[in-house]
């Protein structure tokens, strides 16, 4: 059985105020797969995020993250198998230091004090923000904010990285530089967001939701070029992908 | 920039201070935080007109501040902050106690001026001890010191999480009130039926935030317990400072230093 593996199988959720999000999602992402979760406000992508991460349970159908059945018990495990990265770094470094931040997971593993300042040193130095250790968060820019995020997930080495949308916010060179580091990472990775080139430039395959059901799950090259099928779903093709809107060529 | 941002940042300025490196800065977060306690405890202490015992001790933090090569003046302008509560306190004592308790010359000075006096000596010992110790330790240092030394870690944890997401608070505080001037036709005073909803939402989002930040805990395996960094050594330094630092204390507290001094100069000049 493998660490990498994420299968959902018709899944469904609703929200205690009976509000659905999921009405039957099934997919299987296995070992080193990168995936981009599209679709528009609303349509799931969050709601599905959170089920990997085991904060929400689904109302029905199964999930199986890394060998494990999602339940009660085997919530340690899946939150150890994956490192889920939010959307809002505020939400992820609540630590005094960014150094204190990154060893917090490794802490929580109960490893020593030396072997998890070891790990959040590599994971700081792997995100390139090794001279950040001694920060408090809040003195952060949005950039800076984001690699920390990430590396206090690194730090807990996890097979896969969940992510929701990572480059919001970022300028082009902090995004760039992102892109860069996570098309570095050989971890499955699961990507939700509305930035599509992003998901061009990371993932190989896409999951589209809308309203709660895959619309479309296949070759991100594919999907993101079917200007219908996106339509339908309430998004457009990536920019990349659009007509120059100067010379109207390709 | 409104006040309540430029306050968050002034506070948030100590913290770049105590990443200096100097031997104060050197010494052991715990040693520094029990000199500070004694410290307090000491101008506590002291009889409701007592004035010139104080004085002496105006040392510790003065010492600190030169040997740590902290900027006295950014410290001098954070002091100040919470200059109005604390004449707030003390206003009423020249009104109350008229009786003469002193003369200088002609003029009576009454007890109330003189213990009104001694709360503000009072006041500037004991907070400008407290900024030293964080503009020389950082607090999250000095959080971790005082659980070290047997403060529940409750209470440790709640003081972290309190500093650390004060200025996300400020910061969304910031934006509503931003928000609200933007559109409340040149009125910068928030009205009371737009002030209840105001703080509502502020309640609201708070809760969410929070409900986020324990969801990101839990996915990095917290449970239920925080486990702070232990990176700290006490030394032999550390403990000379502390006992170095109580002697001085108790040597002020019990034995009148202006007092001797002065008898002891008059005595040689006789």
């Amino acid at each position: 059985m493998s660490h990498h593996l994420v299968e959902a199988q018709d899944v469904h959720y609703a929200y205690p105020d009976g509000t659905p999000a999921l009405r039957g999602v099934s997919f299987r992402i296995t070992h080193g797969e990168s995936v981009g979760l599209i679709g528009a406000n609303g349509a799931g992508k969050s709601t599905l995020l959170l089920h990997l991460s085991g904060a929400l349970m689904p109302t029905a159908g199964t999930i199986n993250v890394g060998g494990y059945a999602l339940t009660k018990d085997t919530l340690a495990q899946v939150r150890r198998t994956v490192g889920m990265v939010f959307q809002d770094p505020d939400d992820q470094l609540f630590m005094p230091t960014v150094r204190d931040d990154v060893a917090f997971g490794p802490l929580n593993m109960g490893l020593t004090q030396a072997e998890a300042d070891r790990r959040a040193r590599e994971a700081l130095e792997t995100v390139g923000a090794g001279d950040l250790a001694d920060r408090p968060p809040y003195r952060l820019s949005g950039g800076q904010k984001r690699a920390a995020a990430i590396a206090t997930v690194l730090s807990m080495s996890p097979a896969i990285l969940a992510m929701d949308e990572p480059t919001s916010g970022l300028d082009p060179w902090a995004r760039r530089r992102l892109l860069g580091l996570l098309a570095g990472f050989a971890h499955t990775k699961i990507i939700a967001g509305h930035d599509l080139d992003m998901i061009m430039a990371l993932c190989g395959r896409v999951i589209l939701l809308h309203e709660g059901r895959v619309a479309a799950d296949g070759p991100a090259g594919e999907i993101l070029r079917d200007g219908a099928l996106l339509a339908a779903s309430r998004l457009e093709k990536p920019p990349s992908l659009q007509a120059c809107p100067i010379c109207g060529g390709h | 920039m409104s006040h309540l941002e430029s306050a968050a940042l002034t506070l948030g300025g100590l913290d770049d201070l105590a990443r200096r490196h100097s031997a104060v800065h050197g010494l052991d977060a715990r040693a520094k935080t029990l000199a500070a306690l004694a410290f307090v405890v000491t101008v506590v202490s002291f009889r409701k007109h007592e004035l010139s015992g104080l004085l002496p001790l105006a040392l510790y933090p003065v010492g600190l501040i030169a040997v740590g090569g902290l900027p006295a003046s950014v410290l001098l302008k954070r002091m100040m902050l919470a200059v109005p509560f604390v004449l707030a306190v003390g206003a009423f004592n020249p009104l109350l106690d008229r009786a003469p308790l002193v003369h200088v010359g002609p003029y009576a000075v009454s007890g109330g001026w003189v213990s009104f006096a001694s709360i503000m000596v009072r006041f500037a010992l004991t907070v400008m001890a407290a900024l030293v110790l964080i503009a020389t330790t950082g607090f999250a240092q000095v959080c971790a010191a005082l659980e070290k030394l047997g403060l529940p870690r409750v209470f440790v944890v709640q003081l972290l999480f309190v500093y650390r997401y004060v200025f996300v608070l400020v910061e969304e505080a910031a934006r509503m009130v931003r928000a609200h001037n933007m559109r409340s036709g040149g009125r910068r005073r928030i009205g009371l039926k737009v002030f209840g909803s105001f703080v509502g939402q502020l309640l609201l989002r708070t809760l969410d935030r929070a409900d986020r930040v324990y969801r990101a805990m839990l996915c990095r395996g917290f449970d239920g317990k925080v486990r702070l960094a232990d990176r700290m050594e006490f030394g032999l330094p550390d403990g000379a400072f502390v006992l170095g630092c109580i002697g001085f204390f108790l040597l002020c507290r019990f034995c009148n230093l202006p007092h001797a001094l002065g008898t002891a100069i008059l005595e040689v000049l006789r």
